[in-house]
């Protein structure tokens, strides 16, 4: 293993090129720009395109149509520009063409923006929340694997840390076993064959060979998304068999709360976290285990209460459940405010618990 | 282009069973009259002529044509409305020997995709976009696009287009003619024989330009819609003369 010294931007970006990536588009937003320009200047180096989109829409309908034609391809943005992009992420979840969404927001506000979508139909995002650049890595090459194994587009949901921090990286790539072969690509082939393929919402089919159709596609495709929140749960707890108190958050919030749960643990209190890697689907199973028997299930996220709704959902104890996190941003609206600091977290954690 | 009919034909007459393109799956299911028909056909034809097809991909909008996605042997994306020539583009960065096209109607390239088609003209991307332009929304039953012609009596302009209250037509292949990046630009139109002859020229000049790799095409082809434009069937070729075809004009704009 030999660790190189990287920004979360570029990180990211060699651990999508070591993942096979050789498509990318973008549109300048921060914290997402670092991303986009390092692809802009190693991508081609690796063989592949990287466009500077006009448009978070054009960005992400060319994804779709490089994804489409059998590339791994990515895109990304964040916040007002991930709410471009619902309308073609919710059509290729529907369509089945796997891509990547790199979703590197200012704050954790777009907790359901990730996970509920603001796109069309019945669809999930496949959304993971690694909590540190070396984690965002493995997790970037992870999707890749994932989006190809469901035909599905898949999202990281990180923020301004893991965009900006500078970290020690290992990009070698990672294998993540066996995928189905890409025989539903577009490749120009099919032509005056009898046997064209198509990508389509509808699925209707050819005139010689008539396809589902929405009823019966649309309920495969729920199928599928069942399937996959059962096989692709993720999640990371410590010290939750005899704590009275589990702290539940995810991404950068998450690895400050496992620090302050760390020391409070130290001090002698029966306290334990759980942390979420994965947000859909969300790991319903593993946190009820994990707050049974637990006084206190404190959620610390910096929004005004998202994630929130699924713990209530999955909590041994919904009764049990309290919000101890909080809108905090900066003056530049751009990162968090004061409330992402060890003392502060250390307080709201023992101001929630009973 | 002028048939000498004065004497006996050069060339034999075409079998019935020659027109129909090998690439046509079954019937199309649009209304009597319509023009969009004409021009898949003649846009199969030139795939076969070019003889590109086993190295073609179709990005198919939304709109009447939509349902040619059935009927068409050729490998296509269904894209969302409006966004073929972004959709378009990531396959022909990823796939640069395959002809790639859109077909697209103008209420999805004019109303909802316009800044897709402008931007993909202006870098000069390799595809070929083809709009049918019919000046309504056929597929939802008649209403005002973005290039329904002024006085045009549609659904949500029931007394006429009015530039007071709606503005004014756009012409897409002026726009795009406008721009550096677009090397074949023309407008046709399928309302006479000759004028689907010239449409068809016009789709092979743009194949042609996106095979020598030369830049942006896009043939614009107006397409009676009779229904829509609530006329007798088979007035629509004349009314398509006597409106659309006098506001926006036939024939090349740009030739690289």
């Amino acid at each position: 293993m030999s660790l190189e010294l990287l920004d979360g931007g570029a990180a990211m970006a060699e651990a999508a090129i070591a993942a096979g990536c050789r498509f990318f588009t973008g549109y300048p937003m921060s914290p997402f720009t670092g991303l986009l320009e390092e692809m802009s200047r190693r991508l081609p180096a690796a063989g592949g395109v990287c466009l500077n989109a006009e448009s978070e829409i054009e960005g992400v309908n060319m994804t779709l149509g490089a994804a489409a034609a059998g590339a791994r391809a990515a895109t990304g943005s964040c916040g007002q520009g991930i709410a471009l992009m619902q309308e073609a992420i919710a059509e290729a979840a529907l369509n089945e063409t796997p891509f990547v969404v790199f979703n590197l927001a200012r704050n954790q506000q777009d907790y359901f923006q990730a996970t509920r979508g603001g796109g069309w139909g019945d669809y999930r995002t496949i959304t993971l929340a690694p909590k540190d650049v070396p984690e965002a890595v493995e997790h970037t090459q992870l999707l890749f694997h994932l989006a190809d194994k469901h035909r599905a587009p898949v999202m990281l949901y990180g923020d301004p840390l893991l965009a900006q921090t500078r970290v020690g990286v290992d990009v070698q790539p990672r294998d993540f076993g066996p995928l189905p072969a890409k025989d539903w690509v577009l490749d120009g082939t099919g032509g005056g064959t009898g046997r064209s393929r198509q990508i389509w919402t509808w699925a209707m089919g050819k005139a010689n060979d008539p396809g589902p159709g929405p009823d019966g596609h649309w309920r495969a495709i729920a199928d599928k998304f069942d399937r996959i929140a059962a096989e692709e749960q993720r999640h990371e707890e410590s010290m939750v068999d005899d704590a009275e108190t589990v702290v539940v958050a995810f991404g950068t919030a998450a690895k400050f709360v496992e620090h302050v749960v760390a020391g409070l643990r130290a001090e002698g209190h029966r306290i334990g976290w759980f942390r979420p890697v994965t947000l859909w689907p969300f790991p319903g199973a593993a946190l009820r285990r994990a707050t049974t028997g637990a006084r206190n299930v404190l959620v610390f996220e910096l929004n005004a209460g998202q994630m929130l709704d699924d713990v209530r959902i999955h909590a041994a104890d919904r009764d049990a459940v309290r919000f101890v996190g909080g809108v905090s941003i900066a003056e530049s609206g751009l990162s968090y405010g004061p409330l992402l600091d060890a003392p502060a977290i250390r307080e709201r954690i023992l101001g929630g618990a009973t | 282009m002028i048939i000498d009919t004065s004497g006996p034909p050069v060339l034999p007459a075409k079998q019935v069973a020659d027109f129909k393109p090998s690439l046509l799956l079954g019937e199309h299911s649009l209304c009597p009259g319509c023009g969009e028909p004409v021009a898949l056909r003649i846009l199969l034809e030139v795939l076969q002529e070019l003889d590109i097809v086993q190295r073609t991909i179709g990005v198919v909008g939304h709109g009447c044509y939509g349902s040619f996605v059935r009927i068409m042997d050729v490998d296509v994306l269904q894209c969302l409305h409006g966004r073929a020539p972004a959709c378009a583009t990531g396959i022909k960065r990823v796939r640069p020997g395959v002809a790639v096209f859109t077909l697209q109607g103008d209420g999805d390239m004019a109303n909802e995709g316009l800044q897709e088609v402008l931007h993909a003209a202006a870098r000069g991307e390799n595809i070929t976009c083809v709009m049918l332009n019919n000046g309504v929304f056929g597929d939802t039953g008649g209403q005002q696009t973005a290039t329904t012609v002024l006085g045009q009596r549609t659904k949500t302009s029931i007394d006429g287009r009015d530039p007071e209250l709606h503005g004014y037509p756009i012409p897409v292949a002026d726009l795009v003619a406008s721009l550096r990046g677009s090397a074949y630009v023309a407008r046709g139109a399928v309302s006479t024989a000759a004028g689907v002859l010239q449409a068809k020229r016009m789709l092979r000049k743009a194949f042609q330009t996106q095979l020598d790799g030369a830049g942006f095409s896009l043939v614009e082809i107006l397409t009676m819609c009779p229904t829509g434009w609530f006329v007798p069937t088979a007035e629509g070729p004349t009314y398509q003369q006597g409106t659309m075809e006098q506001t926006y004009g036939i024939g090349e704009l740009v030739t690289r």
